[in-house]
């Protein structure tokens, strides 16, 4: 794969695969790609060379499948400060399950501009958590969080690879993901 | 998942309830100044009432929509609504749906009264409403349209009038000569059913239009 952002060739020559219950950390300094190989895993950004096969087909051909393949969480959050926790949610019947996976049960009718940044990023994990996608692709996940928090969130990493789930994450931070594998962009 | 959508866009515009309320008191207050402008004549008035309501009605649609994809563009809302499983074009046509329900159907609403202010004759008042029921859904679809292409311009705010007016100035051409057409003992017909024809025409195109800019914007 290869991908241009501006002018600026971002990476080339990129090749890896994922397996059912992998995880892959993308690590590497700033401005490598990282972010933007994540949007395009996720569908949203361009590849400017090379293919996205899921199964040995092309993940891109379907691109409501793929999106139903995927779940995103990028740098921002995605959250409205106008609506509580729970309407946050974009299917209510996984409001109850989620806000309890990160402990923000006792938030749920607050509005969520009276959340701090860490929950707000918690409450974006959540709604991922529980949106049953089989790729998580998370870009800085554990930013604002706290200890506990990040302890919570390796369960949820774990629970979800046990499952046959897959993550790919770029952080600069320790993620709670063992026996992951790396791939570094220069 | 589109319904879920529109209910969630209807929330929120209520909790935001003064940013849908502007647009209406724009409308209400511009039409109102221009009895004050050109005196207060009836015959005169009435003779451009169909003329005043629809510029007035075109320029309070617009402006809202600056903000139509632009807050979710920069909270990252946008990226999850394009994950979301729903096509492109139908994320623009709930955001039009959304953007008529909140803003074009209040004006409506609002037209007959202001219409009776500016002492437009009564039989013709039916007539500008007929027109105006399509005319503003044809707003909400080519300034959705509009919003979805200025999506991360520096200027969009300034852009999209700029965008949006040329292209809906056929509306506001047949919506004011249906209205003329009835006053000066004519049918209206022709010129609603040119409306609708409009409507019909930009029913499909402008959501695949605007689909392909949310497209082109996240990328």
């Amino acid at each position: 794969m290869a991908a241009i952002r501006g002018e600026r060739l971002v990476f080339a020559d990129l090749s890896f695969a994922v397996a059912q219950g992998d995880a892959l950390l993308l690590v590497g300094p700033n401005g490598s790609g990282k972010s933007t190989l994540l949007r395009i895993l996720a569908g949203l950004g361009r590849l400017a060379d090379g293919r996205l096969l899921w199964d040995g087909q092309d993940a891109l051909a379907d691109r409501a499948a793929h999106a139903g393949r995927v779940a995103y969480l990028g740098h921002q959050d995605a959250i409205k400060p106008g609506l509580t926790a729970r309407e946050n949610f974009f299917r209510p019947e996984q409001a109850n399950a989620g806000l309890a996976a990160l402990d923000l049960a006792p938030f749920a009718d607050l509005p969520a501009r009276m959340l701090s940044a860490g929950q707000r990023r918690r409450l974006a994990l959540a709604r991922l958590a529980v949106g049953g996608a089989p790729i998580w692709l998370l870009d800085e996940p554990t930013l604002g969080l706290d200890q506990a928090s990040v302890a919570r969130l390796g369960d949820l990493l774990a629970q979800h690879r046990a499952g046959g789930g897959m993550v790919v994450a770029a952080t600069h931070l320790p993620l709670p993901l063992p026996g992951a594998a790396e791939l570094a962009l220069a | 998942m589109s319904l879920r959508l529109l209910r969630r866009e209807l929330l929120l515009a209520m909790r935001h309830g003064s940013d849908s309320l502007a647009a209406l008191l724009f409308f209400v207050l511009t039409a109102a100044l221009f009895p004050l402008a050109i005196g207060p004549a009836p015959e005169m008035l009435g003779r451009l009432a169909p003329g005043i309501i629809w510029v007035c009605a075109l320029l309070a649609a617009l402006l809202p929509l600056e903000r139509l994809f632009a807050a979710d563009f920069e909270d990252g809302t946008l990226d999850q609504l394009l994950l979301s499983g729903l096509p492109a074009p139908g994320i623009a046509l709930m955001k039009a749906a959304a953007h008529w329900l909140v803003t074009g159907l209040p004006l409506l609403l609002a037209a007959a009264p202001v219409a009776l202010m500016l002492r437009m004759p009564d039989e013709a008042i039916p007539v500008l409403l007929a027109g105006l029921l399509p005319g503003t859904m044809v707003l909400s679809l080519l300034g959705a349209t509009g919003a979805a292409i200025v999506i991360g311009a520096r200027r969009g705010g300034v852009l999209l009038p700029l965008l949006v007016l040329p292209l809906a100035a056929p509306v506001l051409i047949f919506g004011v000569s249906a209205v003329d057409a009835v006053t000066g003992d004519q049918s209206a017909r022709p010129h609603l059913l040119l409306l609708a024809a409009f409507l019909l025409g930009a029913l499909p195109l402008c959501p695949l239009a605007a689909g392909a800019a949310l497209r082109g914007a996240v990328e």
